[in-house]
């Protein structure tokens, strides 16, 4: 491509950053530093070299990892190696939040002010950052704010809510340091960002820890999850080695006759989406495992990906077989560095042992799996967005039809599933489809995975089997004694408010809908009566206008005047009056719903809605 | 696809459209040039080919197909003559020799051979990196000599495509503006078509060809031609070896210029007629570079004494005796078709406007135009004679770098001006920058010079000054400059006159000069 | 041309009404068949659709949300309502939201939409004042100010002015993505901008925000014709309008073939008072397809350079 590169030159630590994931360049022309006699002769672009974009994001994150921002010159050195365009990269940069665009201090310590965090202390901690270091390096007007060689910023919600308040803290350089930690205490949090020493903090055992009956966390905390033998020794593999056995039509059909329902949120029936992937006619296939998981007040996924990677891995590949996929990505947000670092550690061993490559398990399928990390963008969890992202592309989502497994990854059938479903293919595979089946109701079958948070006494994950109350999952985690439940936030910022005394919805499919809510991904975010709501809600419409991607107007611009109206209510300055600001949000809402791209758009109104007409939210406000 | 010799995205950007739809469709591009042009990179293969070596590539890609077993067997035997001699013509082409000759890898020239002769569709596309040499005629037959060898022309998808460069050179020499060729290109001194010519002239045609630019230049040189009416060209700066072609211009006894400006040309000329700019300020046709004839529409009215061409032309008949009263650009090309109605007959204005164009041959109206040529050679029985391989010997250019004029330069244009930049240098390009030197990295670096830095530039026919530009998609080695500045910078003073007597074309693309330093900066005013 | 077979044809029902129309067409094509005046603004034939407007949407049995009709293939038996609430009340929507942050006074046919649906664009408040120059190049993912609750957010800031050729009014961009897609594979190829940000930030950019002559562009203007809203537009227009003296009564557009290489584009020429003052290539010319090079949009100067010599006005 006849591309313009400007005179900026990266550093030794950039290149040497980008080289660690590219490989060396093959000639000048692709980015090496000396030109060869050959080089004045032949040159290869053309097909091969445009078929490289899709390492742009992994090129990127090498930069941030290495000196902490993206300069120009390592921009231009990343596009040089590529053969992509700078603006496009430049398109690409500025989307994902985890990339810094200006020169950032190589230290930083991303602080959670979300819904669930802002609940339990996010605020003190911003306050002593405040005080301590000064304001937060967001720069949103352009001015970049210098801390010495560490800054702090504010970041949506990090999967942590189990442990808020969260923070993630980064250190860039040749080994850098990702952790994510919580809760943790203001001290710290400035001690962190000061000296750059943050202690090392395990998570938390598991609220359920311990009880025999748990299927998806049966191992989560309790077996070695980078140990492959510990792994093996307590079932793993067996399921892989007997869908070898039965072969791929049979695979599907147990997954279809277990009435499996995708655990991400959009609740799509599991075998069908395999049936669909294996009955395309276009290679090669994909399988793709969304480990975007960004929804406020949602870490399950997490959970499981620190706790029990190897149940994913052959979860794929059991998948991988069904469909007749020869590659599998895990596309993880970036914000979970030790999931990432577990997964990656569980694919080495996995290989090594045979269980991924050109012959898995002795029977000659060919299967591996590569991790992808996200850099920083809720909308990446929209399964069209993941292939965008994956391809080298802003997280865009994409119209539908066609639909993924016709047309997915690089256009090619894709299978799409969330962490959760496929952690439940292990045991559908051992024990049949009917025998799953026969747990949770007819329409929800299985266990399913609740994130309890906020205002509980015990907040984590429980697995439990489908059927279950709300008030009976309260219960569970606890709410302390005499403090009341004022309202439940179910399914996160995409999902809607119940009244602190609607104990009774079955937290099943049918039950959740009959009751007029959806269950979403599963989170249980409970409000005590001391909770602002209205800042919760506030933040929530901050949270869409922020993670909106953009592309059509009635999530760009709705999702702006949803946050200005609801502020104008907050501060008392209606126009027109509360009546007719509602109407605008209802107005707003109902474009939002009906015609926006994607279900971000879809949702966005619907947390905000459930305040005002099911807890009767705001109109204690009125002019 | 192969570009050869051809910088399409910078010189035919919209037909350079086409191609990239082509390649997001999966054609695989091949480009050969000795600069890494635009064009070039968007190729899958560049072949940086040295300067000039087209045919010992083309002849040893024909080698590399006829050991592979891959020639078009049935092609060859139905639709062309001459194979054996061409077989035997390119044997001592072998791929070692090759690479000594281009400096293209042999592995990447075989590659090239076997992709082309495989493809199930292919073009060759040209345009002045093949012609603008002493040898242009033998070159192109070299490429053509491809598509014999594998069947790639006369069927669509396949071809060969020379470039035109401008909006009407095609026109011009379908139109009869050639020294050699009537309308239509029918030969003046065949007896059948000089009487039907002189029937609807009623005048006597001459029994002889006249001269193309080179033969006139010659022919002033010597003495013989004291005459000139030159009509929208600009030989002043155009001509190769500039020194010698404006004395021959000044040469003559008189000059008279039709132009829209006061171009170098016109300043030497005794009589300038001032000319209405024909694409906006009359009516008429031009033929673009696939054969379509379309139509020009006037749009604006011309400024001050400035006058219709024809009117121009039709005054200075009639001063000669001819009165063709006021001629009208319908009724001219009227009588076009009446007189070549092979090509041109089924082009009546109205379906001209009706069908956005017409590809000739279009002989009837019924007849939609002709969307490829060649096709004969495929028909069944073949229509017409075989096609020829014409077997050509690779040559060097005339005048090779030397010990005291080390570096090849080679001359070209840029995207946004065009020629001799009298249209183009009226607009403000902010691509434009000073005319310079373009110059290899580790050139720059062995002078010590870097970009701005001002040089002389010396040929064995004159010397220019000019600041450098490094540019790292050229060659150690050789050297680039436009035409497009000369009132800036006379590149044509530095190019060599050498010129195909078959094609009349100079050696644009070719000669030897020595560049060095002047120790001084230019000064800031460009870009 | 070669004669192409017939193509299969679709039957499907819009607004009650049986059309047919030929297999790969769009559910926009099948209500443009039957009349059907439904409004678009981010598509065009010649560009591959991007449904960001979402103005077009129209319902579609069996479809939990509207669909983009520009887009959306139609299909044997698809039942589509043009004309419901549902549409009407999000056309309103996107054409509100639209007015009530981006400049439409030089989008052709908005004002008649505005109209038509009754939109209320000024219900969302009285606009913030314009951002300042760069500033909404520098906004970051994922980061804003809070809202400022007199005011209503917009995207209008100065008119990007960097070369004597064309102007950038990014305060009339309404995000179609038409610019990037005629500057990107759709056809130009060059890449010289692409949509950078996130959300409401989101904007039209080179790299680094750098003025186009540091940028890939080469002025070919293919990205002039496509913008719905004339957010870019040519410089002699914008300085005609500027002072007042656009004058499309006094305007002609003619035809010719541009002076220029051997491909032969063909230019309309829009003239005011014997000037050049746009031009543009037809969209349907199956040699140009709408697209020109520098020499070709800009390169007509020199015609009016002699005007000026000749008048003295040397």
């Amino acid at each position: 491509m006849d591309l313009h590169f400007s005179d900026a030159k990266p550093t030794a630590e950039e290149r040497r950053a980008v080289d660690a994931v590219l490989g060396a360049p093959a000639s000048a022309w692709d980015g090496a530093e000396q030109r060869s006699a050959r080089d004045g002769h032949v040159a290869f672009a053309g097909h091969a070299a445009r078929a490289q974009r899709h390492l742009l994001l992994p090129a990127l994150h090498a930069l941030q990892s290495a000196v902490g921002w993206i300069s120009e010159g390592g921009l231009t050195h990343v596009c040089t190696r590529l053969a992509v365009p700078p603006a496009e990269a430049w398109g690409v940069v500025t989307f994902y939040g985890l990339f810094s665009t200006t020169p950032r201090p190589g230290r930083v310590l991303h602080v959670c002010d979300d819904i669930a965090c802002r609940a339990r202390g996010a605020k003190p901690i911003m306050e002593a950052l405040e005080q301590a270091v000064g304001p937060a390096h967001e720069a949103p007007d352009g001015d970049a704010v210098q801390v010495g060689d560490a800054a702090w910023v504010r970041t949506p919600c990090l999967g942590l809510c189990d442990h808020a308040p969260a923070a993630l803290f980064t250190v860039a350089g040749d080994a850098p340091v990702e952790r994510s930690v919580g809760p943790i205490a203001p001290d710290d949090a400035v001690q962190a960002v000061t000296q750059g020493h943050l202690p090392e903090q395990p998570r938390r055992p598991h609220p359920q820890d311990g009880d025999a009956s748990l299927r998806l966390l049966r191992r989560v905390g309790s077996v070695d999850p980078t140990d492959l033998a510990a792994y093996e020794a307590t079932g793993g593999y067996q399921a892989l080695r007997r869908a070898l056995e039965l072969g791929p039509d049979a695979v599907i059909r147990e997954v279809v006759a277990s009435g499996l329902k995708g655990r991400g949120g959009a609740a799509f029936p599991t075998g069908r989406k395999w049936e669909a992937v294996a009955g395309q006619a276009a290679r090669p296939r994909y399988v793709i495992c969304n480990a975007d998981e960004s929804e406020p007040g949602t870490f399950k996924d997490r959970v499981l990906l620190e706790g029990d990677p190897f149940a994913i891995i052959e979860s794929m590949t059991i998948a991988a077989f069904a469909v007749g996929a020869a590659h599998g990505y895990v596309y993880v947000r970036g914000e979970y560095p030790l999931a990432i670092a577990r997964l990656e550690e569980a694919i080495e061993r996995a290989r090594t042992a045979g269980w991924l490559g050109g012959d898995v398990g002795g029977k000659g399928m060919h299967f591996d799996v590569e991790v992808r990390k996200g850099a920083g963008a809720y909308i990446c969890g929209e399964e069209t967005a993941v292939f965008n992202s994956i391809e080298g592309f802003r997280g865009e989502p994409r119209n539908k039809p066609p639909f993924p497994v016709e047309a997915g990854l690089f256009r090619k059938p894709t299978l799409v599933n969330n962490v959760e479903t496929l952690a439940n293919i292990p045991s559908i595979v051992l024990d049949g489809g009917a025998a799953f089946a026969k747990i949770g109701t007819e329409e929800s079958t299985g266990t399913k995975l609740f994130c309890l948070c906020g205002a509980v006494e015990r907040p984590g994950v429980y697995e439990v089997p489908f059927g279950a109350t709300l008030g009976e999952l309260i219960d569970l985690a606890g709410v302390p004694a005499g403090a009341g439940v004022k309202a439940v936030l179910l399914g996160g910022a995409a999902g809607m408010f119940v009244k602190g005394d609607e104990r009774d919805i079955a937290l099943t499919f049918e039950g959740a809908r009959a009751a007029g809510v959806t269950l979403g991904s599963g989170v249980i975010m409970v409000f005590d009566e001391r909770a602002d709501l209205v800042d919760t809600v506030l933040r929530i419409a901050e949270f869409f206008r922020d993670e909106s991607c953009g592309q059509c107007v009635p999530c760009r611009v709705g999702t702006v005047r949803q946050e200005e109206a609801l502020h104008r209510i907050a501060a008392r300055r209606t126009l027109g009056g509360l009546q007719s600001e509602l109407h605008l949000l209802e107005d707003v809402g109902a474009a939002m719903k009906d015609a926006s791209i994607c279900g971000l758009g879809q949702t966005a109104y619907s947390a905000v809605e459930s305040a005002i007409k099911r807890l009767g939210l705001l109109q204690e406000i009125s002019r | 696809m192969f570009l050869w010799g051809a910088n399409p995205r910078e010189n035919h950007p919209i037909i350079y459209h086409h191609i990239l739809k082509g390649i997001h469709n999966g054609v695989k591009l091949y480009a050969v040039d000795p600069r890494r042009t635009p064009s070039a990179q968007w190729a899958d293969v560049w072949l940086g080919v040295n300067v000039g070596t087209d045919i010992a590539l083309a002849n040893a890609m024909a080698r590399v197909i006829i050991h592979e077993g891959l020639v078009n067997e049935d092609f060859i035997a139905r639709a062309t003559t001459g194979y054996d001699a061409y077989r035997s013509a390119v044997e001592p082409y072998t791929l070692e020799h090759a690479e000594s000759v281009t400096g293209v890898p042999a592995d990447v020239i075989r590659e090239a051979a076997i992709t082309y002769a495989k493809a199930k569709r292919a073009v060759i596309c040209w345009t002045l990196g093949i012609t603008e040499h002493h040898n242009a005629a033998d070159n192109v037959f070299a490429l053509i000599n491809l598509a014999l060898l594998t069947g790639h022309v006369g069927r669509y998808g396949s071809g060969l495509s020379p470039l035109r460069g401008q909006n009407n050179v095609q026109g011009g020499g379908d139109m009869g503006a050639l020294p050699n060729k009537l309308v239509g290109f029918q030969d003046p001194l065949d007896s059948d078509i000089k009487t039907r010519f002189e029937q609807a002239w009623g005048v006597t045609l001459p029994d002889h060809y006249g001269w193309n630019v080179s033969q006139m230049f010659e022919a002033m040189h010597r003495g013989d031609l004291t005459g000139m009416y030159v009509i929208g060209e600009n030989p002043a700066q155009s001509e190769a070896d500039q020194h010698h072609a404006r004395k021959a211009l000044e040469g003559l006894e008189h000059l008279v210029v039709q132009d829209i400006f006061l171009t170098p040309t016109a300043q030497l000329a005794h009589v300038v007629l001032p000319a209405a700019a024909s694409w906006c300020e009359s009516e008429g046709t031009v033929t673009n570079s696939e054969r379509r004839v379309q139509r020009v529409h006037r749009a604006l009215t011309p400024p001050g004494a400035a006058r219709d061409e024809m009117w121009i032309v039709a005054q200075i008949a009639k001063r000669l005796g001819h009165d063709w009263g006021t001629p009208q650009a319908e009724p001219v090309w009227d009588e076009v078709r009446r007189l070549a109605p092979n090509m041109f007959g089924g082009m009546s204005y109205r379906r001209l406007e009706e069908l956005n164009g017409i590809q000739w041959p279009c002989p009837d109206e019924s007849d939609p135009g002709a969307l490829f040529l060649h096709g004969r050679l495929w028909a069944e029985p073949r229509g017409g004679k075989p096609a020829p391989f014409t077997p050509v010997e690779y040559e060097p250019p005339v005048e090779m770098p030397d010990a005291d004029y080390p570096f090849q330069l080679t001359t070209g244009r840029r995207l946004d001006s065009y020629n001799t930049g009298v249209q183009s240098g009226g607009y403000a390009s902010p691509l434009r920058r000073r005319e310079a030197l373009d110059l290899a990295p580790e050139d720059a670096a062995r002078l010590g010079v870097a970009d701005g830095d001002m040089v002389r530039i010396t040929s064995r026919r004159g010397s220019v000054e000019a600041p450098v530009h490094v540019e790292p998609n050229m060659r150690a080695g050789v050297v680039f400059m436009t035409l497009h500045n000369q009132d800036d910078v006379r590149v044509n003073v530095l190019t060599i006159d050498a010129t195909d007597p078959k094609s009349g074309t100079a050696e644009f693309k070719a000669c030897a000069v020595r560049v060095e330093p002047l120790g001084q900066t230019a000064v800031a005013g460009g870009h | 041309m070669s004669a192409r077979a017939r193509k299969p044809m679709v039957e499907l029902t819009v607004d009650e009404t049986v059309v047919s129309v030929p297999e790969g067409s769009s559910v926009l094509d099948a209500c443009r068949a039957v009349g059907s005046d439904i409004p678009t603004l981010c598509f065009l034939e010649t560009l591959h659709p991007v449904n960001a407007c979402r103005v077009c949407v129209v319902e579609l049995e069996g479809s939990r949300v509207l669909v983009p009709s520009c887009s959306r293939r139609a299909e044997q038996g698809m039942r589509v309502k043009t004309d419901t609430p549902r549409v009407r009340h999000s056309r309103r929507m996107v054409l509100e939201l639209l007015a009530s942050s981006v400049d439409l006074t030089t989008a052709p046919q908005v004002a008649d939409w505005l109209e038509e649906y009754e939109c209320a664009p000024e219900r969302f408040g009285p606009t913030a004042p314009p951002a300042d120059a760069g500033d909404r190049d520098a906004r970051v993912a994922g980061h804003h100010a809070a809202p400022d609750p007199a005011v209503a957010a917009t995207v209008d800031q100065p008119v990007k002015v960097d070369n004597d050729l064309y102007v950038r009014d990014y305060g009339k961009c309404i995000l179609c993505y038409k610019c990037v897609e005629a500057c990107g594979t759709d056809h130009q190829n060059t890449f010289a901008i692409a949509v950078a940000g996130r959300g409401f930030d989101a904007r039209i950019s080179t790299e680094f925000a750098v003025p186009l002559p540091d940028s890939a562009c080469v002025y070919c203007g293919n990205c002039i014709p496509v913008c719905p809203t004339g957010a870019l537009m040519f410089k002699t227009e914008r300085d005609l309008r500027d002072a007042g003296n656009w004058d499309e009564s006094r305007q002609h557009v003619t035809d010719t073939i541009c002076p220029y290489c051997g491909v032969g584009c063909t230019l309309e020429l829009r003239v005011q008072d014997n000037q050049v003052v746009r031009v543009t290539s037809p969209l349907d010319h199956d040699i140009s397809l709408g697209n020109l090079c520098i020499k070709g949009r800009f390169g007509w100067r020199f015609v009016e350079n002699r005007r000026a010599a000749s008048d003295g006005a040397r």
